[in-house]
């Protein structure tokens, strides 16, 4: 995307860039906005040898295959979300090369869709992290349900969200735009008792 | 809140995550245009309403955004199996257990 154009982050308003440092009672809780990156989504035939080793030569990772898996390379970054769907995540500025390499590679039955726009990133982190993770979604996030590298498309305050971790305090959560501002806002309440610490 | 075990995910999830979509394995007419406005409507419109076991279409709505299939007990709300599009029912009403 060329320099000239303004980009805005989902949470432009927030003014998240100008909090960082700033912490309330504790900073229990690290949030952290990725914001811009290139967001593809992916779908094509896991069964098809000939679309697994084009994604292979793009990215130079195996495609995650397995449900709830994710794969991470030196390009991008890739979450299953479903049998025939993944979402690939590139570096801020990179996702048409990305697009026109996919598009080279891949033959048959596929589509790539870039829909950087339509989401945004949110790291959690911290001490008290799982604490707010327990209270925004149902999902069971003790290390044996939930180990490092796994994705779970759920709920987190009741809007969809993919959530991935990290590591074990750490987990990233991709959200849908229009839900950001209120999921901010949910993240700042359900923080008050630990308290919240932007980075 | 029911446990539903999407069949794709592989997992038991939250109730929230679905949303229910009707009666599951409604085939389409090939021959639209050969039926009587009677069998069309039949096709459309008229649905099972059992007491008892029922086969379902539900979507992982928050989830993979899968359609799936699932046989419910409409009294007792016990959920007797999950199962992929294009498969059949391993359980059916004439097993059941009564």
């Amino acid at each position: 995307m060329s320099n000239s154009i303004n980009m805005e982050s989902p949470l432009h308003h927030a003014q998240l860039d100008s909090l960082v440092g700033q912490s309330s009672a504790g900073g229990g809780v690290l949030l952290h906005e990725s914001k811009y990156l290139g967001h593809l989504n992916l779908r094509g035939n896991a069964q098809d040898v000939d679309f697994l080793s084009g994604i292979k030569k793009v990215f130079g990772i195996d495609l995650p295959t397995a449900p709830c898996t994710s794969a991470t390379g030196e390009l991008a970054q890739i979450i299953w979300l479903a049998p025939d769907e993944w979402l690939v995540m590139v570096g801020s500025g990179s996702e048409y090369d990305v697009e026109l390499k996919l598009r080279a590679q891949l033959k048959g039955h596929f589509a790539v869709s870039d829909i950087s726009g339509a989401q945004t990133i949110l790291e959690l982190s911290g001490s008290h992290v799982i604490e707010l993770m327990k209270k925004s979604s149902g999902y069971d996030f003790h290390l044996e349900s939930f180990p490092i590298g796994k994705v779970v498309g759920t709920t987190f305050a009741k809007a969809g969200a993919h959530i991935l971790r990290l590591e074990e305090n750490k987990f990233q959560l991709v959200i849908r735009r229009s839900f950001s501002d209120y999921i901010w806002l949910w993240i700042q309440h359900g923080c008050k008792e630990c308290g919240l610490t932007i980075v | 809140m029911l446990l539903i075990k999407c069949p794709y995910c592989e997992e038991q999830r939250e109730e929230e995550e679905f949303s229910p979509a009707g009666q599951a394995h409604i085939v389409r007419p090939l021959n639209p245009e050969e039926l009587s406005d009677e069998q069309w409507a039949r096709y459309l419109f008229f649905r099972k309403n059992p007491r008892g076991l029922h086969h379902e279409l539900w979507l992982h709505a928050h989830g993979c955004r899968k359609y799936f299939n699932m046989t419910r007990n409409t009294v007792t709300y016990q959920i007797m199996e999950t199962y992929k599009m294009g498969q059949q029912p391993s359980v059916t009403a004439s097993q059941e257990v009564k």
